[in-house]
């Protein structure tokens, strides 16, 4: 069988005179050409009718589902962002809120205090005052019991020495003595 | 060829006779081969088109949004000759899309399955390169010569060029417009041929014991360049394909 093919070759190659390359025995060249046509007529009409389209669909559907699961993507990250936005200024405004509140209470706080303070100001104010009038009364007692005590004491002493004491002339001398 | 080779040492290495086109059911040798006859080209051709289909209309029945391993190679395929022709063509490039893309998976699935062994290399026939790059050529001037009426013909009148030199440019630019295709189905043609033709050397000197580990080292590490090469011919191929697809629609410098 492959002798026989050789040989077939060789006499082809002889025949085309082409020193046996059979790509140059144009008996062939009608079988091969013919052969070649239908095949790329088969192949094109099968690429143009079947196989092209539907693989440019293909594409197209794909590409349609990546924009269109990007503009998606792109609107949930718009969500989020204003989510973020709406969550800082809740929180800005719930430490203003806090800030006033606190502010408030310290108000308040310290306004309570300087009441107290004053009351507490007025009382000591005021006892301190009583205290000084019941000191100065006790000192004043005090002072007088010293001048009737040096009176008494000087009219005895006055009349263990003998002498009459005047009264009055005594009272007068002990007042300049203390006071002095 | 084959011949010198026999004389010389005596190892049967028929580097070319893997490219003989043959009927598959027999009865071709005494009478020729007449055009409908199934040959070898017809079996491969045939795989490489169902091949295509397999990856491309099976392989996306899914429609899937996450794709399936062989959908996403379709739709990698797809995108590849998709931008390519919209970076060098435009978006009025893209009416041609299918047709482009039909040339490159014909040419890049034709090029891999020349790589099985005992397989047959359609895309290593200057038959069917040449058709592949006049039908770009024929449908090109007529797609430029459509678009743009006459105007189609400055693609010749380099106008960047000093008004003295035109003239010559131009002849130089039309015979180079006309070797186009020329060099379009030879370069394919030519790499897979080699490539396989270097295939067939090495495994025929794989017969003699003394050099046979060499031999085998050296188809492994061809065969990885030939996958390369298989690949970026295809590419080749293609691009080019683009390249006078634009010069058609945008014939200006």
């Amino acid at each position: 069988m492959a002798t026989e093919a050789i040989e077939a070759g060789a006499h082809a190659a002889g025949e085309s005179g082409s020193a046996g390359m059979p790509q140059l025995d144009f008996s062939t060249f009608a079988n091969q050409i013919f052969w070649l046509l239908l095949a790329l007529v088969a192949l094109w009409w099968v690429m143009s009718r079947i196989a092209l389209p539907r693989i440019g669909s293909v594409l197209a559907e794909r590409s349609g589902t990546i924009t269109n699961d990007l503009a998606a993507a792109e609107e949930l990250s718009l969500k989020v962002k204003e989510a973020e936005a709406a969550y800082t200024k809740a929180l800005a405004e719930a430490r203003v809120e806090a800030n006033r509140i606190v502010g408030e209470a310290r108000d308040a706080i310290k306004a309570d205090l300087a009441e107290a303070t004053a009351r507490a100001d007025a009382e000591i104010a005021e006892k301190t005052a009583e205290s000084e009038k019941q000191i100065a009364a006790i000192r004043a007692s005090a002072a007088g019991s010293i001048s009737e005590v040096a009176k008494a004491t000087a009219t005895e002493i006055v009349a263990i020495l003998g002498a009459e004491a005047d009264a009055k002339t005594v009272e007068a001398l002990v007042d300049a003595r203390v006071k002095g | 060829m084959a011949d010198g080779a026999e004389s010389s040492g005596g190892l049967q290495i028929h580097p070319m006779e893997q490219f003989t086109v043959r009927p598959l059911f027999g009865g071709g040798e005494d009478h020729g081969l007449s055009f409908y006859t199934v040959t070898n080209v017809t079996l491969w051709m045939a795989i490489a088109v169902v091949c295509v289909i397999l990856l491309f209309v099976f392989g996306t029945r899914g429609r899937a949004i996450v794709p399936s391993r062989v959908q996403s190679v379709a739709e990698l395929a797809y995108g590849f000759v998709h931008k390519m022709i919209e970076d060098i063509a435009g978006k009025e490039g893209l009416k041609y899309f299918p047709y482009v893309m039909t040339v490159f998976m014909f040419i890049v699935t034709a090029n891999m399955l020349s790589l099985i062994p005992m397989s047959f290399a359609t895309t290593s026939h200057i038959a069917v390169t040449g058709v592949l790059a006049l039908l770009v050529f024929v449908s090109v001037t007529v797609i430029g010569f459509v678009k743009n009426g006459a105007a189609f013909l400055g693609l010749f009148w380099v106008s960047a060029a000093p008004l003295a030199l035109r003239p010559f440019l131009a002849v130089i630019e039309v015979m180079s417009y006309f070797v186009r295709p020329v060099s379009h189905s030879i370069r394919l043609a030519g790499n897979m041929m080699a490539g396989h033709a270097v295939f067939e050397v090495f495994a025929g000197f794989a017969a003699v014991a003394l050099i046979s580990p060499v031999s085998i080292v050296a188809i492994a590490a061809m065969y990885t360049l030939e996958l390369l090469v298989a690949f970026v011919q295809a590419y080749v191929f293609t691009i080019l394909t683009v390249v006078y697809l634009k010069d058609a629609l945008h014939p200006q410098h």
